[in-house]
């Protein structure tokens, strides 16, 4: 055990420095959540009148949602960096040696979960300088944001673990970014990240209760309101904080599965 | 032929120091699907020893580094590596080797020190340790200067060493290198060389070398085993496998309008010559004395009007074994392999 957390330790520090090498992914990465952010917030401003919103401003609604969804499209990618140890040789020689695999797929989440974290707080800046308010005062409104950020960690580790276990699995990148694209688009929209779930059809409520990416966009928006139903907030960390770990338990066996097939 | 027996099935230790061989191999068999890549293989190499595995791409040559470093299994069979049982304790063989892949295990975003330094820490070195390890083989393979720079930068051979660098941080017992100069040009290919030498004879290590270059085989090891398609075809020193085919080779190039078939059977006819084939426009024959051969092959050739373009005489090299073993050049099974 103290092994694997040294080795996670130190694998990170390999991936955090080229991160740090390579701040415009970073940049990149959040193109796509400032169009959500400005544009989506732009077009449906007035969608909040629609039944189901319970009043406030649209942009107060939309910013937890995108800080979810960017969750979603920047860890689904977490193992291209998988793939690219494989065909480079990497992954071949660290399997050789006494590198702990729980710290291999744990460094991964903790690069994705840092990464997360500067984005996270980078949106909801740009929602707060788009008018948007959080919480009932100040510290509330602070802890509102600490607990998005849980929130968009948790599901980070989950959706990381996922696509890093896939990686292990299909070896290529052309199946890696169907896989990816194939899941984060529905994910998304089977969720309340942009619209009210009491405005959507009954069987997409259905659905979003059992998707854990609902159960993040909800822990966080339900953190971040005046009055916080705590114990909603509380069921939907523990279950994202299951299926992180179960996901993260299922990639690291994939190992075994990728060394059986070089 | 065999002359490592013995010691290999003993109680399970990290040391070679023991009597027993630093690796031993037995009858280790893969299969891919439907495809074999290993047909059962057996070998053992002596401590302190360089042992080449010779053989065209696709021989089996990758599959058996892989699986006696831990990566994958074998379909059936057993391996020791430094004394321990690959298959039932492959933790401890992965502290006792080091390995430098074919392709290179260097993270190309982190620098040259980063890399060593990463791998010392993966295999339980700790501060100054480390660190003094570290700068302590960035000087002695020419990378200090480039140390402190990301591996993209680094050419081909400075890769390599780096490879071979990493491979040797944590001071293992034994060092396995998968084709270690393929893609290398001419002078990092003799540098890479004159280190492996050098770690062989001053450093007690306990190399596998796998490779196709047979200059390469012959230069290094001390002893090598040929593989072809999955078999383990011959093994012994270069040295023995070369003597086991007396005298030498004459090896005559037919001009392009030449009758090959009336060539050979001419060939053929000279009483001094054996194991004739032909290959191309290029006729081999083995003799005992090359030096007088050659009036009589050139004078049996004129007797059939076929014109040569040259004639060269060489003795017993690695692509001599190779043919006899197999039936077939090395240049053509690397030709058929590739295609």
């Amino acid at each position: 055990m103290s092994t694997m957390v040294a080795h996670t330790g130190y694998l990170t520090g390999r991936l955090l420095r080229a991160t740090g090498r390579q701040p415009a992914f970073v940049v990149i990465m959040l193109i796509q959540p400032m169009i959500w952010l400005l544009l989506f917030g732009q077009l449906f401003k007035r969608v909040v009148e629609v039944p189901g919103f319970g009043g406030g401003s649209y942009i107060d609604f939309l910013t937890p949602g995108v800080v979810v969804m960017t969750v979603l499209f920047t860890s689904g990618w977490s193992g291209m960096a998988f793939i690219e140890d494989m065909d480079r040789g990497v992954m071949d020689s660290m399997l050789s040696s006494p590198v702990s695999r729980g710290a291999m797929m744990a460094s991964s989440v903790a690069n994705q979960a840092v990464t997360i974290v500067v984005q996270s707080l980078v949106i909801i800046a740009v929602g707060l300088v788009l008018g948007a308010s959080f919480g009932a005062g100040f510290g509330s409104g602070v802890l509102g944001v600490l607990v998005t950020l849980l929130a968009a960690v948790l599901l980070a580790a989950a959706f990381s673990s996922l696509s890093n276990g896939m990686a292990l699995l299909v070896r290529t990148r052309e199946s890696l970014i169907g896989f990816t694209t194939m899941l984060t688009l529905p994910l998304s929209f089977l969720s309340s990240a942009m619209m009210a779930r009491e405005a959507a059809p009954d069987w997409i409520q259905t659905a979003a209760s059992y998707n854990p990416v609902d159960w993040a966009v909800v822990a966080s928006r339900e953190a971040l309101s005046a009055s916080p139903d705590w114990m909603a907030v509380l069921v939907r960390l523990g279950g994202l904080l299951a299926v992180a770990l179960f996901m993260g338990w299922i990639a690291t066996r994939a190992f075994h599965t990728y060394q059986r097939s070089v | 032929m065999n002359v490592h027996l013995g010691a290999a099935s003993a109680a399970p230790t990290a040391s070679t120091t023991g009597a027993g061989p630093a690796i031993e191999a037995n009858d280790l068999a893969k299969m891919y699907g439907d495809v074999t890549a290993l047909n059962g293989l057996s070998f053992a190499v002596a401590p302190g020893t360089v042992f080449g595995l010779l053989g065209p791409n696709g021989a089996g040559k990758s599959t058996t580094i892989k699986i006696l470093t831990t990566l994958t299994l074998p379909t059936t069979g057993s391996a020791t590596v430094a004394g321990i049982d690959v298959l039932r304790r492959p933790d401890g063989v992965r502290g006792a080797i080091g390995v430098v892949t074919q392709r290179s295990g260097t993270d190309p975003q982190a620098t040259g020190r980063e890399n060593l330094l990463l791998t010392g820490r993966i295999h339980g070195m700790r501060g100054n340790q480390v660190k003094d390890r570290a700068d302590e083989l960035l000087d002695r393979f020419g990378l200090t200067e480039a140390a402190s720079r990301t591996v993209r930068t680094y050419s081909g051979g400075m890769q390599r060493k780096l490879d071979v660098a990493m491979g040797l941080m944590h001071r293992p017992h034994v060092l396995f290198l998968d084709e270690p100069t393929t893609g290398l040009d001419p002078q990092a290919r003799a540098e890479m060389w004159a280190e492996i030498s050098r770690l062989a004879a001053h450093e007690g290590l306990t190399i596998l070398l796998t490779t196709h270059y047979l200059e390469e085989a012959d230069q290094l090891a001390d002893r090598l085993a040929i593989v072809d398609r999955g078999e383990l075809v011959t093994q012994g020193t270069p040295e023995q496998l070369k003597s086991e085919l007396r005298g030498d080779a004459v090896v005559t190039e037919l001009a392009a309008d030449a009758d090959l078939a009336a060539a050979r059977s001419a060939i053929e006819r000279v009483a001094t010559t054996r194991e004739v084939s032909i290959d191309g426009q290029v006729v081999r024959a083995r003799v005992d004395h090359g030096g007088s051969a050659v009036p009589a092959v050139l004078a049996a050739l004129e007797t059939v009007r076929a014109s040569v373009a040259s004639i060269t005489v060489a003795g017993p090299s690695l692509d001599d074994v190779y043919l006899r073993h197999t039936g077939r050049t090395f240049a053509a099974a690397e030709e058929s392999e590739n295609r």
